[in-house]
């Protein structure tokens, strides 16, 4: 795993493990190769229920490594149990590395399903004080 | 035969569409519960209690069967896929369970687990058949003094088999009993302990008690490290194409003799109160592991097939058995079986030998909602695994918060009395620090049921006796009785050392997972 450096730019994904996820992860590279960045990974779990789809294990860690070393970017990879909603630990890592583009995986939720369960995507998209690419799978 | 013809009344009652329905309901929160770590089948009916209002008898009692027999095939799915049992009776199957699906055969584990559970709850049902009748003619005859030795086999066997020590177990087991002498006394009218509090004077409901250490209890726990997890989630093995599905011919010539096996060390076991489920897991993957040979023998801790099917079918068998000492005497050896009496008592029905007479509709519906319910759970069970993952992903706050509501609300509506609802929240956090500290909180609930029984019949035996204490060992039934009690300990010691030995070993693979 390679620290990248202060002064490079740099993009942030939130990743999460889904097609969904990998569809935004590939964006993410090809952002990263046109504006000559580095990218920062963050895959986050809250650790309150006892299945979490997202989070991603030593496997899928490894299938999420050996793509980012193909693709040649500068990368890291943060991984952590957080108290925080998924959407907030994002923000934060934007903040904290003055990101220049934030990159997510959106997806379809019907506006019911919205208002019960609340949208990781919406409140990344409202705020982050930077540009987020929404990638849709 | 008589009971033949009263079985299939029973049939025609339960195979109506209302009570299919209510046997699916009840299957369906039964696997549910089962699947989920820490929430069990004995929480769930205690939830479930205030049902009883509303619904009669039969329809209740069907449901609360459907939860028992749920419960533990739930277990397994959690068991097999990632390696957290969800209850204890599914402690075993995720010894070898979990090693298969890390294999990537773990649709053949979580099918030779839901087929050998159908096959041993269907044989321990036949079983549980033609058995309870043969009880109940014998248990009619028995006397006060015969049911006081039963019922203190019942205590000792409880207190000293449902969890890790002996002396915990019988310090929950005590509490309990001493929690079931709160109010008034029955033979004489006077108060005990009721402090001159008038919300004491009726006792304290068991209901009160189990939805507190259970649930209140419970979700204190969990909120105490709730940040804990996620676990990985083994896949089902499936992908490589339908020919890699379910199992193949050879597990099926792998499992249906532990299968069999399986149910009949589990049924005995259930029978007889010696702990429920959780000991005829443990046995029958002993014997499972003894009666492998070469290739298969290697295959132990590595996901043999066996060690699945054995155990699986045994906690299935166990569960039927426990219905038999329920169902003819009146004895609950499981907190769910305690719960289960407690809503027959409800209904003003009072579970013993004259039940099957007075209440016979009621008993053989029961019965054949069993056979039907166990079908159902078999195919519930395979198509849905995919379903009952889903659960775990629900949050525990949400989780824990509806159980707490849940059980908040039912506590009050036992008596409309808030006073009832402080007692739940004191006993939650009793039950909270009994979980911190390793108590059992099963016994504790079985001797609040048993013990205003077991008083009764021990007050009764003694004033047909005239005081005269040497009556207690009296009558043949008792010296069989107190010899076998003196005969299980001897035997108790040996199973425990051989599950210290297996719990030793379960322990490693979870140790080097936290790594």
């Amino acid at each position: 795993m390679r620290i990248p450096d202060k002064k490079l730019r740099t993009v942030v994904l939130g990743y999460v493990l889904s097609p969904l996820g990998h569809a935004a992860l590939e964006a993410a590279i090809t952002e990263c190769a046109r504006r000559d960045a580095k990218l920062l990974v963050i895959n986050s779990t809250r650790a309150d229920r006892t299945v979490d789809k997202n989070y991603a294990f030593s496997d899928d860690l490894a299938t999420l490594h050996s793509i980012l070393q193909e693709s040649g970017v500068t990368y890291e990879v943060r991984q952590f149990v957080s108290e925080q909603l998924a959407s907030d630990d994002v923000i934060e890592a934007a903040d904290e590395v003055d990101a220049e583009l934030i990159v997510i995986g959106v997806r379809r939720r019907s506006p019911v399903g919205k208002m019960l369960m609340g949208s990781d995507s919406q409140r990344i998209l409202l705020q982050a004080d930077c540009n987020v690419l929404a990638v849709k799978a | 035969m008589d009971n033949l013809n009263m079985l299939m009344e029973g049939f025609a009652t339960a195979a109506q569409p209302v009570y299919l329905l209510y046997a699916l309901f009840g299957v369906f929160i039964g696997t549910a519960v089962g699947v989920l770590p820490g929430i069990g089948p004995a929480m769930t009916v205690a939830l479930l209690m205030p049902i009883t209002y509303s619904l009669e008898p039969t329809a209740a009692m069907i449901v609360f069967a459907g939860i028992y027999y749920g419960g533990m095939y739930g277990g397994s799915t959690t068991s097999i896929l990632l390696n957290t049992p969800g209850e204890s009776a599914s402690i075993v199957t995720a010894l070898e369970g979990n090693k298969m699906a890390k294999a990537g055969r773990g649709a053949a584990a979580l099918a030779t687990a839901a087929i050998g559970s159908f096959v041993a709850g269907t044989i321990a049902t036949v079983l549980l058949t033609f058995l309870a009748p043969i009880i109940v003619d014998f248990a009619i005859n028995l006397g006060p003094v015969d049911f006081v030795a039963l019922m203190v086999v019942a205590f000792l066997t409880i207190g000293a088999l449902l969890g890790g020590s002996i002396i915990r177990g019988m310090a929950s087991l005590l509490l309990g009993l001493f929690i079931g002498l709160v109010g008034v006394d029955d033979t004489t009218a006077q108060q005990r302990y009721t402090f001159g509090i008038a919300g004491l004077t009726d006792g304290i409901d068991v209901v009160l008690v189990a939805v507190g250490l259970f649930a209140v209890g419970e979700a204190l726990y969990v909120a105490a490290r709730m940040r804990k997890g996620p676990i990985e989630v083994m896949s089902m093995g499936t992908e490589s194409g339908n020919s890699a599905k379910w199992m193949s011919k050879d597990d099926w010539k792998r499992s249906w003799k532990p299968w069999l096996r399986g149910t009949f060390i589990g049924f005995p076991i259930g029978t007889v109160p010696a702990g429920g489920a959780d000991v005829s897991t443990f046995l029958s993957y002993a014997a499972e592991r003894k009666l492998a040979k070469g290739k298969n023998k290697k295959q132990f801790g590595h996901g043999a097939i066996e060690g699945v099917a054995g155990p699986e079918a045994a906690n299935n068998a166990a569960a039927a058995g426990v219905l038999v000492p329920l169902l003819t005497l009146g004895i609950p050896t499981t907190a769910t079986a305690a719960m289960m009496l407690t809503a027959f008592q409800r209904y003003q029905i009072q579970p013993g030998p004259l039940l099957m007479e007075t209440n016979g509709a009621l008993v053989w519906a029961l019965i054949a909602s069993l056979y039907i319910g166990n079908l159902m759970l078999l195919i519930l069970n395979l198509p849905l695994v995919g379903l009952w993952v889903k659960i775990l992903q629900i949050p525990r706050p949400y989780l824990y918060a509806g159980i707490l509501v849940f059980g908040a609300l039912g506590a009050y509506s036992l008596n409309f009395a808030l006073m009832d609802v402080g007692i739940l929240l004191v006993i939650g956090v009793l039950g909270f620090f009994m979980r911190q500290y390793g108590y059992p909180v099963a016994p504790m609930v079985v001797a609040m049921i048993l013990g205003p029984m077991f008083e009764v019949q021990l007050r009764r035996g003694l004033q047909i006796s005239q005081n005269d204490r040497s009556a207690l060992v009296s009558t043949p039934f008792t010296w069989v009785v107190y010899g076998a009690l003196i005969l299980m300990f001897v035997a108790s010691f040996f199973i425990k050392r051989a599950q210290k030995k297996m719990e030793s070993v379960q322990l490693e693979p979870e140790l080097e997972e936290s790594k």
